[in-house]
């Protein structure tokens, strides 16, 4: 009773702020919004027994993840609201109604698949006994060892290439004529937009 | 113990969100904000079936998607960075040099 009482406090904090997240025309809310979300989403991985997942999440997500986003954010230039005026007009209607239709969908699939009342059966704290970190570890670096250092790899791929990608060549064509070639400093462009 | 219909409809509710984020907005940075929402939405399935089918598997999955968004992360800011610089904007509409 407890966790149902977690779920119908923290479910619609989580929606609402996933909402409230899209709606947002200042982008650093946004990302504001998106934190109160994460931690929701964490709430629930305690809820269903993930407390591994649940450190990893505020951690990573919450932590990492979210200060990229608002550096960029602010990199970026922090007023740069959206034109309301839709040049497709076609576009939002069209999102709102793939939105409604993909849910629909899925309830669907979830009512097909496995049923309105389907119960978690109870002993998952023998999975994890001694500690969830542990149980998770006893798996990642047995049977999913291989996956794990291709995980590594990609990562050692991603920061190479975010840095090759975001790096200023010395006297290479930057852009458009607005742009300019020759800029002096990279960070003139956070003033510029700002 | 929660019924896992319950916490499957919530994530499918956060997941269209996700994807309504994706179709209608146009700020390069709230698209990439939304596929990290659908991710996150697809981390609360893995993990509510890990509970449900009493596997530890469903968790490691979880933990890898967790991996390969941020390196996704790291590539998407980077090229809107890339986008910013060469066009002074970051709207994705317009960005349409590959457009037929």
């Amino acid at each position: 009773m407890a966790e149902l009482i977690v779920f119908w406090v923290f479910a619609p904090l989580a929606v609402a702020s996933g909402i409230a997240m899209l709606l947002q025309r200042n982008a650093v809310y946004s990302a504001l919004f998106l934190v109160v979300n994460f931690f929701a989403l964490a709430v629930f991985f305690l809820m269903l027994g993930a407390e591994f997942l649940f450190a990893v999440q505020i951690i990573v997500y919450a932590g990492a993840i979210m200060v990229l986003f608002l550096f960029v954010i602010m990199l970026l230039g922090v007023d740069r609201e959206e034109r309301l005026v839709e040049p497709i007009r076609w576009q939002r209607p069209l999102g709102i109604f793939l939105g409604v239709g993909i849910t629909a969908e899925i309830f669907a699939a979830v009512r097909a698949g496995v049923g309105f009342a389907a119960k978690a059966p109870g002993g998952f704290a023998l999975v994890n006994q001694g500690g969830n970190a542990q149980a998770i570890a006893k798996v990642l670096f047995t049977d999913y060892f291989l996956p794990f250092e291709i995980t590594s790899i990609l990562l050692i791929v991603a920061a190479v290439a975010a840095m090759v990608l975001a790096h200023r060549r010395r006297g290479a064509v930057s852009g458009p004529p607005p742009a300019g070639p020759a800029r002096p400093q990279p960070d003139r462009e956070a003033e510029v937009a700002g | 113990m929660i019924r896992l219909p319950l916490v499957l409809f919530f994530s499918a509710v956060l997941f269209s969100t996700g994807v309504y984020g994706v179709l209608a907005r146009r700020n390069g940075v709230l698209v990439l904000m939304s596929i990290e929402l659908m991710l996150n939405a697809v981390n609360v399935n893995l993990v509510a079936f890990s509970q449900y089918v009493r596997d530890i598997g469903g968790q490691v999955f979880a933990l890898f998607v967790i991996a390969v968004a941020a390196a996704e992360v790291g590539i998407g800011l980077a090229i809107v960075i890339l986008i910013f610089r060469n066009r002074e904007s970051i709207n994705v509409d317009e960005v349409s040099l590959l457009k037929w």
